[in-house]
């Protein structure tokens, strides 16, 4: 045997001793985290925008994943990371939204679910909150639901809490920093921010998170995790999977518009020394009396 | 009592100034639906709140004054509100679109059955009913919506509606209410609070001074020795972000900054104006060394009068600007600040 094929046995018992090694942590390990995460699929944030008989449209600008929903699977992965747990991404959209799903696990989740219903057009927050509360329920022993802050899209910003409040569980919103979860005593401490700086907050499992950008950079997804996500087979629920029927919005979308033209004429401030172009710029500001 | 109620939002006592602007807008509403306006103020040690509220023009001020209302959670606060909401009907509950002004709206939106439309930036009444206007993909478009259920609940974006002028000697009714729920009841605990950095907030500010990616770039500064590539390009952007801090004092400004400056490191994601920021709308902008993505644009755009200083005179920003000046923004910043200086006698 020589030097090379020596070290490929090795590695090849440090390889099944792994195995065994992690198949036993697993099973004495009874404090998994089971974790969800609520992603959306919106147009990317460089689209142009524009109203056309009344509804939104992007042209041929991408589909993405909602930038802020990135921070909170990234959130999420890493709690599963600390206490040996999985994350399971969900979305409500037709199939195209898979796509959203395909990042999620392409970033590190280890499955995906899509709801998808012909009811489920243009429906308000709490409808969406209705039926995410529901696949949350379905998934069972959820410990930790994670969503973005808002939507770029509708930017509406009420998921989260909307549903934490059907579930029962806390609303831990704009979360920037989670400073401990605890699954054998069922706490978490987080920090979320405000207005006025941040907040400790201590609460029990299980509770519902939105996390916001101060959390830290989303991941970007691995090269073996595209490969994983592009093979993954995806199920798709209905809200009859869910039990639910009859779900009705209370807002209702009157009409998109496009913002009003504003004729600026730019006027460009020309001197022969900082001074004075900053005397003109001074003047000009004062006449426009806004300060 | 008023078919309009609005909820003060407050922290440690003191009432958040955009919060009286719901007054102003539930007086304009109250002139179409008729009845007065009720104030609701929860908290601990508020009641001199309930004082500014009748001088702002409420009819009717609802105070719970409790120690399990001390700092804002969600749980105690959506029930007693819920509660209140149950028994009165009013048709609408307006809120100031804060962090917790959202969240308390969104969640008493779920116990009450009904709908929030969130950060509004325009009401008006049609047959009964309010229909707003609420910006959508961060200002890009807007959309008009209506809410088909009872009480209609309504989040105001900052700045959107006129604060009403003091009146000291206008008075109301004051009336106490107990909180629903029990500390042993509430899940959440507040266990301490971190300032944030002192200065005016963006939401709030009439003049905003922002910085770019822009700002770092000062060829004639030399870092202090033995920084590399990376820590010579914050301390030049910091150096930077100085002078920009100069000008906002002058001017009681709040400091913002592109994507790109917050993404680089030179400045806390706090400040971050765009799409994934915050979206604001003052009087005058004033944009340093920021070309001008899209993205920031939607955050922007709407400010009464920008401003635009960067050395490329074809920078996109420019295209959005009242006045601009194409140079060199380590030099008009100072000159600018002293001139604002002496201008507005500071």
């Amino acid at each position: 045997m020589n030097r090379h094929q020596t070290r490929s046995w090795i590695y090849i018992v440090i390889l099944i001793l792994n195995t065994i090694l992690s198949n036993i942590t697993n099973i004495e390990r009874r404090l998994d985290l089971k974790i969800a995460v609520c992603v959306k699929q919106v147009p990317d944030s460089a689209a142009k925008l524009v109203a056309i008989d009344g509804k939104a449209n992007w042209g041929d600008s991408p589909l993405v994943i909602n930038p802020w929903d990135e921070y909170a699977v990234e959130a999420a992965l890493l709690q599963a990371e600390a206490h040996n747990g999985s994350v399971i991404a969900i979305t409500i959209g037709g199939e195209g939204s898979k796509e959203a799903l395909k990042h999620a696990l392409a970033m590190g989740c280890s499955d995906a679910i899509l709801i998808s219903d012909p009811s489920l057009v243009q429906t308000d927050s709490q409808v969406i909150s209705r039926v995410l509360a529901a696949a949350i329920q379905k998934l069972g022993e959820v410990d930790l639901a994670f969503l973005g802050r808002q939507a770029i899209d509708t930017d509406t910003g009420l998921a989260a809490a909307q549903t934490a409040r059907l579930l029962g569980w806390p609303a831990l919103t704009l979360v920037a920093v989670i400073s401990n979860v605890d699954p054998s005593a069922r706490t978490i401490q987080v920090q979320r921010s405000a207005e006025e700086g941040r907040l400790t907050v201590s609460a029990k499992l299980p509770a519902v998170l939105s996390i916001v950008k101060d959390f830290g950079e989303p991941r970007y997804p691995s090269f073996m995790g595209i490969r994983k996500a592009s093979r993954a087979v995806i199920p798709v629920w209905s809200l009859a999977d869910l039990g639910l029927s009859n779900l009705q919005s209370n807002i209702q979308w009157l009409e998109v518009l496009n913002t009003p033209q504003r004729q600026i004429t730019t006027e460009m401030i020309t001197g022969g020394s900082p001074q004075e172009i900053a005397e003109t710029l001074v003047d000009k500001i004062l006449a426009e009396k806004i300060l | 009592m008023s078919k309009i109620w609005v909820y003060i939002d407050q922290f440690k006592g003191q009432a958040l100034p955009t919060s009286w602007e719901g007054i102003g807008a539930a007086k304009m509403l109250a002139e179409q639906l008729g009845g007065g306006v009720t104030i609701l103020i929860f908290g601990k040690n508020v009641e001199p709140i309930a004082a500014e509220a009748f001088q702002y023009g409420a009819d009717e001020v609802l105070l719970a004054d409790d120690a399990s209302l001390d700092d804002y959670r969600s749980e105690p606060y959506t029930a007693l509100l819920a509660k209140l909401a149950r028994e009165s009907n009013p048709e609408v509950i307006l809120f100031p679109t804060t962090t917790r002004g959202r969240e308390l709206a969104a969640m008493a939106a779920i116990d009450l059955n009904t709908g929030v439309l969130p950060d509004v930036t325009g009401l008006e009444v049609k047959d009964g009913s309010l229909v707003a206007i609420r910006p959508i993909y961060a200002g890009k478009l807007l959309s008009k919506v209506t809410c088909l259920t009872r009480p209609q609940l309504v989040t105001l974006r900052g700045r959107a509606f006129t604060k009403p002028i003091l009146d000291a000697s206008h008075t109301g009714t004051l009336t106490k209410f107990s909180p629903v729920l029990s500390e042993a009841d509430i899940p959440t605990k507040v266990e301490s609070y971190a300032a944030g950095e002192a200065g005016v907030s963006l939401s709030d500010a009439n003049v905003i001074v922002s910085g770019g990616r822009g700002v770092s770039n000062n060829p004639s500064l030399t870092p202090p020795a033995g920084m590399d590539e990376k820590q010579a390009e914050i301390w030049k952007a910091q150096q930077g972000f100085k002078l920009i801090e100069d000008l906002a004092l002058v001017l009681h400004a709040a400091v913002g900054a592109s994507r790109a400056a917050v993404d680089a490191g030179y400045i806390p994601y706090a400040h971050q104006v765009g799409q994934t920021g915050k979206v604001v709308s003052p009087d005058l902008y004033i944009a340093c060394g920021i070309s001008g993505a899209i993205q920031h644009q939607a955050g922007m755009r709407t400010s009464k009068v920008i401003v635009a200083i960067n050395r490329d005179p074809e920078a996109p920003i420019f295209k959005l600007a009242r006045y601009g000046v194409a140079g060199d923004l380590y030099t008009i910043i100072p000159a600018l600040t002293e001139s604002f200086r002496k201008r507005l006698g500071k």
